[in-house]
């Protein structure tokens, strides 16, 4: 990780010149010239220009991790609220069950939620979902909380090294979904623990050596209570 | 409208003491509301404003979704306590007009492309007028916008330049649009310069016309100055915490 100077830019900032160096996400080019189309982080990566966003709605792409909390059922699909700027489809044939036709309120229901796979997004934008992967199922139990989508990565840390952290000294059951949301279950104790890390790093999402302190505040926490 | 009311005096200066091309002061701060998902306060002389921008969501009702882009939902509303006496309240004539040229002027930035049938809401609330409030609640949407995260070609800008006492001045206040000759309000681009929204009350002859433009368009430029500065000191913080 560089320890350049993070940036703050906003909508129409001039960034670079197209000719040396690449329009990347978050960017339009007019003119030839890089222009930033949201407010966010500067980001350079071999030769591309991004902006990572701080905030807005979560941006679906076709393999996300998401939860989802159930709309709508009608006679052979779901429509699944996803964070997304439109509701998730999510169809009888992409359920583990054996699903009669006009029965799918047996087994999702109107304020339902679900972990789910995104299958895939077309170019109008519709969403399909699945439930047909490994650790996707109903939740029953737990808690689950809104972070911006934008942060999702620090919670998870590289390679998921902030979200092992927080099991290990949590004992909780945690699953991040892209889209924001987080699902917290364990005993009372733990749980508040991590909300309260998780707004942490929230807070401090942009700075650096956050794991590392993490760590130290987990096992500083840990060490009061025994 | 003739008064004999002298809205500029024999030094040059206007009823409230700004010189012609004196824009009165503003103020402006990002992400002051919860719930929204951006928003913007502003101040801008006697003007009063708050913008909220919720969205890109689903349009409601089907019929208006768009299987290309986004719409842009403005509301520009004013509430009953802006005005002396009272406004009676909801949508009459003039507001319906004034949030149809701003969505108008907002759908030419916003990036709708990216959102095919979604919609983008955009409430601007009129808390305490004294004119130029169709300015003052662009602006602030410019900022509203940008407080979302939407993406965006550019923060818009908006500015009045008018005539008064046969003069050409920025940023008509309240007894110089009740008593003048011309009101100019106009809506740019800041950075390619492009008009969004242009509209003209009263009579200007075309060289007046080209001043009151210009003028307007220089007033433009340093509220979103104003504009880029409020975004900026609001989000500056998330860097600091180390």
């Amino acid at each position: 990780m560089s320890e350049e100077k993070r940036e703050i830019v906003i909508p129409s900032q001039f960034l670079g010149d197209a000719k040396t160096d690449k329009a990347g996400r978050g960017t339009f080019i007019e003119d030839g010239k890089i222009y930033s189309e949201r407010l966010g982080v500067l980001n350079k990566n071999s030769g591309y220009i991004n902006v990572i966003p701080l905030k807005g709605r979560y941006d679906p792409v076709e393999g996300d991790f998401v939860i989802g909390i159930v709309e709508e059922a009608s006679t052979s699909s779901w429509l699944v609220d996803i964070n997304a700027p439109y509701p998730a489809l999510l169809h009888v044939n992409e359920v583990p069950w054996d699903v009669d036709f006009g029965e799918t309120e047996k087994y999702l229901k109107h304020g339902d939620s679900i972990m789910a796979k995104i299958l895939q997004v077309d170019v109008s934008k519709k969403i399909q979902i699945t439930l047909k992967d490994h650790n996707l199922y109903k939740i029953k139990g737990g808690h689950i909380i809104y972070v911006e989508p934008s942060k999702v990565p620090r919670v998870i840390g590289k390679k998921g090294s902030m979200i092992s952290l927080l099991k290990k000294y949590t004992r909780c059951r945690i699953f991040v979904g892209q889209n924001g949301r987080i699902w917290i279950d364990g005993d009372d104790e733990g749980i508040a623990k991590v909300l309260h890390t998780i707004r942490k790093i929230e807070d401090e999402a942009l700075s650096y050596g956050l794991t590392d302190r993490i760590e130290n505040l987990l096992k500083k926490d840990a060490k009061d209570v025994r | 409208m003739k008064s004999d009311i002298k809205l500029i005096d024999s030094h040059g200066k206007r009823l409230d003491g700004r010189k012609p091309d004196e824009l009165r002061k503003i103020k402006i701060e990002a992400g002051v509301l919860h719930r929204a998902d951006g928003s913007c306060y502003l101040e801008w002389g006697g003007n009063k404003v708050l913008a909220a921008v919720y969205g890109p969501r689903e349009a409601i009702p089907k019929h208006t979704q768009n299987p290309l882009k986004a719409i842009v939902n403005a509301r520009y509303n004013m509430a009953a306590f802006s005005v002396e006496d009272r406004k009676r309240p909801g949508p009459d004539r003039r507001s319906r007009e004034i949030s149809k040229v701003i969505s108008e002027a907002l759908e030419k930035i916003v990036l709708t492309e990216k959102f095919p049938r979604a919609a983008i809401d955009v409430n601007i609330e009129v808390l305490d007028a004294e004119a130029g409030t169709r300015c003052a609640g662009l602006t602030a949407a410019g900022v509203a916008l940008a407080d979302a995260g939407i993406p965006m070609r550019d923060i818009p800008v908006a500015c009045a330049a008018g005539k008064i006492d046969g003069q050409v001045v920025l940023d008509l206040g309240k007894e110089e649009d009740n008593f003048g000759d011309a009101d100019l309000p106009v809506a740019i681009s800041p950075r390619t310069g492009e008009i969004l929204l242009l509209q003209m009350d009263g009579h200007l002859t075309l060289k007046e016309f080209d001043k009151a433009l210009d003028m307007a368009t220089n007033g433009c430029n340093i509220v979103s100055d104003l504009q880029k500065k409020a975004i900026m000191d609001k989000y500056k913080s998330v860097l600091e915490v180390e």
